[in-house]
């Protein structure tokens, strides 16, 4: 080797050498690193999946459609249901405004209100649920005066309806906040120098700048407004076919050793969350480009 | 003759920050004018309190005879375009320009026909035509600015008002939309305001320029007018390079370090000033009267011309001369400097 070539070689050498360290030392370490990973999701995600699946249909079609057809089954699925068509929308409009006022204006106790909204994701499900029975229970703070007028919200449909509002709260919220701040409020001062409303400018520029974060909140909203078990156990006093919502059906049944039953109506949960999910990601492959330009532009 | 927009001695605070302390402006019907100051002056918040969009805590703006305060967004009919274009992205371009008439309340609203047609009127006169259908996604940066620039023309406004219109582009486009916009005022002749940070922009393209520097209008006059005849230090030190030298007037010369530098001066108070001298206002001069001796430290290319930093006894910084001939002086050569026009500020 001639001491011309040297510096030549070097140069070389240089960018492949720091190439092969940017993208992992072996391919070995690249096979364990997904390996461990796909073993993991295999473990924990994919095998209690089918399991409740295989669960639900192993005492054949007719146990199962007599499991969700019961009538038991048909008012927890009502329940929820109706708990969910409520409290998405009120968390939508909350959520929306919510966001709106932090990411539009500047106040004083912006950052508080910011935490406030976040409560229900730290707090655990049971102290959600609770709270609202020291609120509104028969030894609570209002109990008395609830009972006076013959208003009932613990162990009763009002009650499991607040929980989940609590619950599911920030997910419209957390979805809208940083898509909001980082939009500004440009838009919409031009749409209202160029003379529209403010309720037209809310629908025609807000709106549709936010939509596909508004929707992934939406999703997640609804998932959890339907599955929420913690809170809702507790304000819900459990009343076969008047305050059980399908979780706590599942766990009802499965306590009283109806397996089958328990995993029929489980798989109909799942299944929920699979949709969810499919939808999530259709639309995310579908509208990659627009979700792409109202994000970026 | 009657006034379009009067803004009279406008205050505006952001917490304990005055962003415009006591500013006046009269802006004439189908004027250009441009508010010029560096970041910080208040130039923007005064674009915006005459747009409505921030109020101010004193002081009034009036269109017209009108006070604006009694006037809603909508009535105002201000065409605000905004620095980065602010162009709805959900919508097509077509959209776009057509949305301050679908805005319109019903009786006043024109027929979809009649707003399509508008749309490409107005797609024709910024020299997009036939892009109604595309979206903001597809336009460059030089387009994008002439949609939003059509978008605000489409509700015939009072006032355009244009915040750092050419700020977010390159300087190519940056220079072909200054010529293009000069032209489309002289062919539409609306009343416009627009907001920059860079003299050479302002200079070139308004009729009047406004100058800012601290919440205060430190200046208000023609492109020549600022130039050659700046009322304060700033703003002669803004609006271009300019040397700085110490200076005491006795008589009708000004002394610099006892040494007439500058004569036939008409101020009459004498003692302590500045005198602000621009590097083409300085001649290499074989021998005059009234001169200054010192040494070319340092030689560079300044864009057209080629620049000389000259050392002077008794001033910190070397003088910035600007060579009118292609003979340039050597390194380490002794020369003469004679002003031959500097402008002169008593010292505060």
């Amino acid at each position: 080797m001639s001491d011309a070539s040297l510096p030549y070689q070097i140069e070389d050498l240089a960018p492949a050498r720091a190439a092969r360290r940017v993208k992992g030392e072996s391919r070995l370490v690249q096979f364990v690193l997904v390996g461990v990973s796909l073993a993991f999701l295999c473990l924990f995600l994919f095998l209690p999946l089918i399991s409740v699946f295989v669960e639900a249909g192993a005492r054949g079609w007719h146990a199962y459609r007599e499991a969700i057809l019961e009538p038991d089954a048909l008012a927890a699925i009502r329940l929820t249901l109706l708990i969910a068509a409520i409290a998405v929308p009120f968390n939508v409009i909350i959520g929306l405004a919510a966001a709106w006022a932090i990411a539009k204006f500047e106040f004083r106790g912006k950052s508080l209100l910011i935490s406030f909204i976040d409560l229900p994701f730290s707090v655990s499900p049971v102290i959600s649920g609770l709270v609202f029975v020291l609120l509104f229970g028969a030894q609570g703070y209002f109990g008395p005066w609830l009972a006076a007028n013959n208003l009932k919200i613990i162990f009763a449909v009002p009650g499991i309806l607040l929980a989940t509002i609590f619950v599911t709260f920030p997910f419209v919220a957390r979805e809208l906040i940083p898509h909001m701040q980082s939009l500004g409020s440009a838009d919409e001062e031009t749409a209202l120098t160029l003379g529209a409303s403010p309720w037209r400018t809310f629908f025609t520029v807000t709106l549709p700048n936010v939509k596909w974060s508004l929707f992934y909140g939406v999703l997640l909203c609804n998932a959890r407004a339907m599955g929420e078990f913690g809170a809702v156990a507790v304000v819900s006093g459990k009343i076969r076919g008047v305050t059980t919502t399908m979780p706590l059906h599942v766990e009802i049944l499965y306590n009283e050793y109806m397996g089958a039953a328990a995993f029929a109506v489980a798989s109909l949960l799942a299944g929920l969350a699979l949709v969810t999910l499919v939808l999530k990601t259709v639309l995310e492959w579908r509208f990659a480009d627009a979700i792409a330009a109202s994000r970026h532009h | 003759m009657s006034v379009a927009v009067t803004i009279e001695s406008v205050e505006k605070r952001f917490q304990n920050f005055p962003a415009l302390r006591g500013v006046s402006l009269d802006i004439q019907p189908g004027e250009l004018v441009a508010l010029l100051g560096p970041s910080g002056s208040g130039k923007t918040t005064l674009l915006r309190v005459i747009a409505g969009l921030e109020q101010a805590e004193r002081g009034r703006v009036l269109f017209g005879e009108t006070d604006t305060r009694d006037l809603s967004l909508r009535e105002r009919r201000i065409g605000f375009v905004f620095q980065h274009y602010a162009l709805f992205k959900t919508m097509s371009v077509g959209e776009n320009i057509a949305f301050g008439l679908k805005s319109r309340p019903r009786a006043e609203r024109p027929s979809p026909a009649e707003i399509r047609k508008r749309v490409s009127e107005l797609l024709e006169l910024i020299q997009l035509p036939g892009l109604e259908k595309r979206y903001p996604s597809q336009l460059s940066g030089g387009q994008r600015q002439r949609i939003a620039l059509a978008r605000a023309l489409a509700i015939e406004p009072r006032v355009l008002l244009l915040d750092e219109p050419f700020g977010a582009l390159d300087a190519k486009v940056r220079k072909d939309l200054r010529a293009w916009l000069r032209q489309l005022h002289q062919r539409t002749g609306h009343t416009t305001v627009f907001v920059t940070h860079d003299q050479e922009e302002a200079l070139e393209l308004a009729d009047r320029v406004a100058i800012l520097h601290d919440g205060r209008l430190e200046q208000v006059g023609s492109p020549d007018d600022v130039y050659d005849h700046p009322a304060t230090p700033f703003v002669c030190q803004f609006l271009g390079d300019a040397n700085h030298l110490p200076v005491k007037v006795v008589g009708s010369q000004a002394f610099f370090q006892d040494r007439p530098v500058l004569g036939g001066l008409r101020q009459n108070q004498g003692g302590p000033a500045s005198l602000y001298v621009r590097p083409q206002h300085l001649r290499i001069v074989d021998d005059a009267p009234l001169a200054l001796p010192g040494v070319v430290e340092h030689l560079r290319r300044n864009g057209p011309l080629r620049r000389a930093e000259v050392a002077v006894d008794g001033l910190p910084k070397r003088l910035d001369v600007d060579l009118a001939s292609q003979v340039a002086p050597a390194i380490g050569e002794r020369i003469r400097l004679r002003i031959t026009h500097g402008n002169l500020f008593a010292a505060a």
